[in-house]
């Protein structure tokens, strides 16, 4: 298939940056949209061009790394993938592609398409572990943990922290990714001694570090390539009243 | 934010329920008495400012919140807002904006001039009352005035409907089994009060 692609090439902070249109032909609808770019910069780079900048790892869909924001949809049109798992299929012959990178003050640029999104590691540092020693796998059946809260903390925990929620928003909120975080830990009794503590300290970084306010319009929910529920965000909501009152 | 909405929106629901008494009574004097005994009680008169409060913290509080979101996306995206959600929720400072300029406008009308006392008196058993049933009838005979109340109160639909059930989630409480309740009760609240404040000028109009 042939392709028209829209990137979004800048070259670092500084610079504004712009879109730069490139057409691909011959392209297999069976190959992943990171092999398709992996096909442009190849052609980028025999042509003495810089290649673009994205992020990527383990390209199975479990690391969280790659994200761009493709036709208007964090990890492009299909729903619960990343966008190492999305396929050319998902496109049309003659189809017009716009790639952005994850936009969002929290989120600075570094390179084209390609975001530092260490606030999420920031967040983390500052409550999404537990101070606990909790012992190695078969340990973790000596605790008996209800059938519900064991699902709903599982569910929560397949948060792999790739960013769509916060590019999907149209507040740039990281009120899913904490949300997650704040299930995934709480429900459980080896987090639920510092529940409170955990909750104020990571709204409280959460604001610190620009994210924006959550609208319930659910963009997170949508586009979320782990499915991971907007009752989360409830959760959390529920969680910082307690530890606040 | 979503305790005010609450307030806002029961509110909404008494003012209706006064407001109908307009067209449910021929006799202009059974508004009348009732807009009579708002003005004058003193629990209505620190309701009132409760009310005036509400309102205002509504709009701060939403101010400052979009001020902020706005911030945390400096830079806009080419294709944005595509994403499958809640469609209403996407509009809400836009037509909560709406709803502002109505409410200046209607506080002009009604609400500032019963206190300033441009409005007629009449005299009933000794008592006076602001005559206001008849005020709103003579309003309300202009198409104009019709048409852009209606449209505000169609605007304000599309608010609710997001605000209701949104005001529910941002207090804690989303649940698999009441939340759909809580949907549909927000659908059906917001169909009542839209259809309850539009009815009263169309029945003015062609009455
Ligand atoms: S909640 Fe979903 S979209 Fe957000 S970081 Fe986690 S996996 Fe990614
Ligand atoms: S590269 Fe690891 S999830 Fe896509």
């Amino acid at each position: 298939m042939n392709l028209k692609l829209k990137i979004w090439r800048q070259k670092d902070t500084q610079n504004r940056g712009k879109f730069v249109n490139y057409e691909l032909r011959d392209i297999s609808p069976d190959s992943s949209f990171l092999e398709m770019l992996d096909i442009l910069n190849e052609q980028l780079v025999t042509r003495n061009e810089e290649p673009v900048v994205f992020d990527d790892d383990c390209r199975e869909g479990i690391c969280g790394a790659c994200g761009m924001y493709i036709n208007g949809h964090p990890h492009g049109p299909d729903t619960l993938i990343t966008v190492c798992q999305l396929h050319m299929r998902k496109f049309k012959n003659g189809d017009t592609i716009v790639i952005e990178p994850w936009r969002a003050r929290a989120f600075p640029m570094i390179k084209d398409l390609m975001v530092d999104r260490s606030a999420f590691d920031t967040l983390i540092q500052e409550g999404g572990y537990v101070s606990v020693n909790t012992g190695s796998a078969p340990d973790a059946n000596n605790i008996p943990i209800k059938k519900e809260f064991a699902e709903l903390s599982m569910d929560a925990a397949a948060c792999i922290g790739c960013g769509a929620c916060v590019a999907a928003c149209k507040n740039a909120s990281a009120m899913l990714f904490v949300g997650a975080k704040v299930s995934h830990l709480s429900l459980l009794p080896q987090g639920k001694v510092e529940a409170r503590e955990r909750v104020k300290r990571l709204v409280a970084m959460m604001d610190k570090l620009g994210f924006g306010n959550c609208t319930n319009t659910g963009a997170c929910e949508a586009e979320c390539p782990k499915g991971i529920n907007m009752t989360n965000i409830a959760r959390l909501n529920r969680e910082y009243y307690k530890a606040a009152f | 934010m979503s305790l005010a909405g609450i307030f806002l929106i029961t509110f909404l629901l008494v003012h209706m329920g006064i407001n109908l008494l307009v067209i449910i009574f021929d006799d202009p004097m059974v508004y009348n008495r009732a807009a009579h005994f708002m003005s004058s009680n003193i629990l209505i008169k620190i309701f009132e400012i409760v009310l005036f409060g509400g309102l205002l913290l509504h709009v701060i509080f939403a101010l400052i919140l979009q001020v902020q979101n706005w911030f945390a996306r400096p830079r806009r995206y080419n294709k944005a807002n595509y994403s499958n959600t809640s469609f209403f929720s996407k509009f809400m400072i836009h037509t909560a904006g709406i709803i502002l300029v109505f409410l200046i406008i209607h506080f002009i009308d009604f609400y500032f001039r019963v206190k300033f006392g441009h409005s007629t008196m009449i005299h009933v058993d000794g008592v006076m009352y602001h005559d206001l049933a008849t005020e709103i009838v003579d309003k309300f005979k202009l198409l104009p005035f019709v048409i852009f109340y209606i449209a505000a109160f169609i605007f304000l639909g599309f608010h609710l409907i997001h605000g209701f059930q949104s005001a529910f989630k941002t207090l804690g409480l989303d649940h698999k089994k009441y939340t759909p309740v809580v949907q549909a009760l927000a659908f059906i609240y917001t169909v009542v009060v839209v259809a309850g404040y539009s009815i009263i000028p169309l029945v003015i109009y062609f009455k």
